[in-house]
């Protein structure tokens, strides 16, 4: 589907203005950045700051916070199953360290437990590697470079970003470990791009007060989950990978510390037992809830399980109140909608501009002011593109690049998206993208420490479930990092915390009976279940005709 | 704001008859095979993970009336067509050789001790023919043959391990585990070393930062606001030598 006439006749506005904007760029003139009283203000328009969109949770250690619909939805639901009817004497497995959740977290922290000489089952609900780790492109921040970056900067952009709302450890921690985390990477055979000299390669992102954005051409995030997968792989001898099987929920002893999971085989709909020494919960973030109607850019699995798992065991949740919608979603063609147009265009320069060909905002704000001021240019001040099916957009213009790096650079630097639009007819490097902000990223999650532990025993996290370190906005190219740092710490430590145990005490569900009781008590009633596992996009009629899909326990 | 692939009912089009597995349904035109076949009613379970064209989970084969080809695409990607006839392909058994990283060797009788059906290829070319990445399998496999390991691992990097084509392979091979083994060898033991990754490491375990960072993590919001405010920033088209003006804090 090429643009049709109506917006061919608005791009011609970009063309317009493109050569003065190209030469602002040559010559550094960059459009103004916004001061915090700026950013203060324009976030008003920002899906967070919506107040209808959000209610208070009734129950559990967060009673009263107030969140997304669809996230509190989750937490307040049924399990899905009658914990008295879950035979706990028997385990279908015993291990040390169970992993849950098959992304760059999870996998990263199963290759550290089995380095503390644990014996290790990820269990992932997809296909190991079905992962929000896989589809991010852009990047992976670290200050590899001494001669102009180092962890003091990057700690000031995180926060800065996170509008110092940010837990200073976890800052700390994220920020010193970067460095070693590529090292770690390029050492296991992770091909990020570099010069001839061994350099590597490192660009902008939004927020970024130095150029240390490393990637893999325009698949950083697969380049990494395959790295990482493939040497889990080679040690399968201790890793063992249990593929859609996700858990759904924790399993305590006597003494409320961690002992396994409930685990559910969704292809013969059974549920089964995974005894063990010590948790990491990796599960990921929470797109597929489509919080406010947004599309997203998410993975299938994207739902939000761990949260739920995580808090009816007594975990609290932090920085949820904050969801990240990424700047640049397609939302022309129609097909491609929700998905992600890397912020690497706007590192190597594209800029956004409204209808009339007019630049409206610096490409190399943070994420939320970024997503806000394209928001109040098509809600607020009616400077939106119109699509051909009523929605609105702003131009993302690609071919500056070309203009500023050379023929041929959107082409070679954006080979994904380059075919992508191609099947529509579209040339990224001659026609610029239409775009709208997409439910990108959790910034909040469940509440742990800079080891990884949380207030549950034998329970650790690791990933985008958790929240803290990116305070209330998180910069690109600091969640590949976080997943890996992190996962390495929780991984190590669940790995040690597992050699030192040896009674897990009686296995019990009882806390899910509680919250069953509390919801209850807080006069909930609902027939909903949690964890999701996976979104459900049935057209309404054919629902209707589906007599028997309401019954709990099968996941549809 | 914008709507979700949640409500693809919402989509007005004309509708076109498709076969999934051969069975009919109607679906409107302009949808991926993946949503189309939402539409018609089925949940995924297999067959779907990223929904963005990069995980490989929903490799599909198609054909259309009167032609005899085997056509391929990602369900997540590929528009539906009139009268096409499909299948996904979730799960294909494939061979993958486990190694240990300390015994790698970056030669290609390394790969072959793992590999021995490397040799096996006929050059068919029914795996490039197959690819929906477009990836040139074939020439990679020929690359690893003659040991450019480099070359092999630009012309796989675009591979997502869907598995199609080790479903053509005249010679039984999973083509893309042996790529796999063969970007990582390339990155660990051939690829330029970043040598300036592993002075920042020395330095940050040396304690070098130590003290920048506690000042940081102690600093009152209103001092952080200002130091960032304030912070030196590289402009868009400095080069990689680039260097601030303040270098205490490097
Ligand atoms: C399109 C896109 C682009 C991005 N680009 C960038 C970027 O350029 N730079 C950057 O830093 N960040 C980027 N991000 C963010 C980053 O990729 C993610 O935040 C990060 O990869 C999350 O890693 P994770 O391991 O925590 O979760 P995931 O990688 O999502 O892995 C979670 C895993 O847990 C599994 N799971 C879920 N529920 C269960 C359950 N109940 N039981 C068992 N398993 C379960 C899932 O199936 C999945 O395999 C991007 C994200 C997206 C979606
Ligand atoms: S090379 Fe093989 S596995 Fe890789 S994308 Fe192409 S067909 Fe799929
Ligand atoms: S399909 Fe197999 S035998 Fe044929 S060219 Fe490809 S690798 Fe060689
Ligand atoms: S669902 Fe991942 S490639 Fe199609």
């Amino acid at each position: 589907m090429p643009y049709p006439e109506a917006l061919k006749d608005l791009m011609k506005k970009v063309e317009e203005t493109r050569p003065a904007r190209v030469e602002r760029k040559q010559a550094d003139k960059e459009f103004p950045m916004m001061s915090l009283e700026e950013r203060e203000d324009i976030l008003k328009f920002h899906p967070d700051y919506i107040d209808e969109g959000r209610r208070e949770i009734k129950i559990g250690p967060n009673k009263g916070y107030k969140i997304a619909h669809e996230v509190v939805d989750m937490l307040e639901a049924k399990s899905r199953v009658e914990p008295a009817k879950v035979d706990l004497t028997k385990a279908d497995y015993e291990t040390d360290v169970l992993v849950i959740g098959g992304g760059g977290a999870g996998t990263s922290a199963a290759l550290l437990a089995q380095e503390q000489g644990a014996k290790v089952i990820i269990a992932t609900k997809l296909r190991h590697g079905d992962a929000n780790t896989m589809m991010a492109e852009g990047g992976i921040q670290a200050a590899t470079k001494n001669w102009k970056d180092s962890p003091y900067y990057h700690y000031l952009d995180v926060v800065g970003g996170g509008h110092f709302k940010n837990k200073p450890e976890l800052v700390e921690t994220l920020v010193s470990e970067a460095p070693d985390v590529i090292k770690w990477l390029v050492e296991l055979g992770c091909n990020f791009s570099r010069f001839d000299d061994g350099t590597l390669k490192t660009l902008h992102g939004g927020g970024t007060s130095r150029k240390r954005m490393h990637f893999a051409a325009d698949i950083t995030g697969a380049e990494m989950m395959r790295t990482v997968r493939d040497e889990a792989r080679n040690r399968c001898e201790d890793i063992k990978v249990l593929e859609f099987s996700p858990a759904v929920e924790l399993i305590l002893n006597d003494k409320g510390e961690c002992a396994g999971a409930l685990m559910y085989n969704m292809d013969t709909e059974e549920y089964f037992i995974i005894k063990a020494k010590a948790v990491v919960m990796a599960t990921g973030g929470s797109g597929r809830l489509h919080v406010q109607n947004f599309m997203t850019t998410n993975h299938y699995g994207a739902t939000g399980d761990g949260l739920v798992m995580g808090y009816r065991a007594g975990v609290g949740l932090c920085f949820l109140h904050t969801i990240q919608y990424h700047p640049t979603g397609v939302i022309f063609p129609e097909q491609a909608e929700g998905i992600l147009i890397t912020e690497k265009f706007r590192g190597s320069g594209a800029n956004l501009v409204n209808i009339k060909g007019e630049q409206f905002v610096n490409e190399r704000e943070p994420r939320d002011i970024e997503a806000s001021a394209i928001i109040r240019e098509c809600v607020d001040r009616g400077l939106g593109v119109p699509t051909p099916t009523g929605k609105f957009g702003v131009w993302l213009d690609s071919p500056m690049i070309d203009h500023l790096s050379g023929e041929g650079t959107v082409e070679k630097e954006f080979p994904g998206k380059f075919i992508l639009y191609k099947r529509f007819d579209i040339d990224i490097s001659k026609e610029p993208m239409l775009i709208y902000p997409t439910l990108h990223y959790q910034n909040g999650g469940l509440e742990f420490k800079k080891d990884g532990s949380t207030a549950v025993k034998g329970f650790f996290i690791a990933g985008e479930v958790g929240g803290g370190t990116h305070g209330e906005n998180r910069l690109m190219g600091n969640s590949l990092l976080d997943i890996m740092v992190f996962g390495r710490i929780a991984g190590k430590n669940a790995g040690e915390f597992a050699k030192d145990r040896s009674d897990l005490g009686q296995l019990s569900l009882e806390h899910v009976d509680k919250y069953h009781k509390e919801m209850a008590e807080a006069g909930i009633e609902t027939d909903r279940v949690a964890p999701m596992l996976l979104p459900d996009y049935t057209p309404v009629e054919i629902k209707e005709r589906e007599l028997t899909s309401h019954y709990v326990g099968t996941i549809r | 704001m914008s709507t979700t692939e949640s409500t693809p009912a919402k989509i007005k089009a004309k509708l076109v008859p498709i076969y999934i597995m051969g069975k009919r349904y109607e679906v409107p035109e302009s949808l991926t095979i993946m949503k189309a076949m939402e539409h018609a009613g089925y949940k995924f379970i297999r067959g779907c993970g990223c929904r963005g064209g990069i995980c490989g989970a929903c490799g599909t084969v198609y054909r259309l009336p009167g032609d005899y080809h085997i056509r391929v695409g990602l369900a997540c990607q590929t528009v539906v067509q009139e009268n096409m006839y499909l299948t996904q392909i979730p799960f294909f058994p494939a061979n993958r050789a486990v190694y240990e990283m300390e015994e790698v060797a970056p030669e290609v009788s390394y790969v072959q001790k793992n590999y021995p059906e490397l040799f096996r290829c006929v050059a068919c070319n029914a795996c490039t023919k197959v690819c929906p990445m477009d990836v040139p399998v074939l020439d990679y496999i020929s690359a690893i043959k003659q040991g450019d390991f480099k070359k092999a691992t630009e012309l796989s990097f675009d591979c997502i391990q869907c598995g199609l084509c080790a479903t053509r392979c005249m010679g039984e091979m999973a083509q893309y585990h042996i790529a796999q083994m063969v970007r990582r060898i390339y990155g660990m033991k051939m690829a330029p070393y970043p040598e300036h990754c592993k002075e920042m490491v020395e330095g940050i375990k040396g304690g070098k930062y130590d003290g920048f960072l506690a000042e940081l993590k102690s600093a009152s919001v209103d001092e952080l606001k200002k130091l960032y405010t304030e912070r030196e920033q590289e402009s868009h088209m400095a080069d990689e030598k680039w260097e601030p003006q303040e270098k205490q804090y490097l």
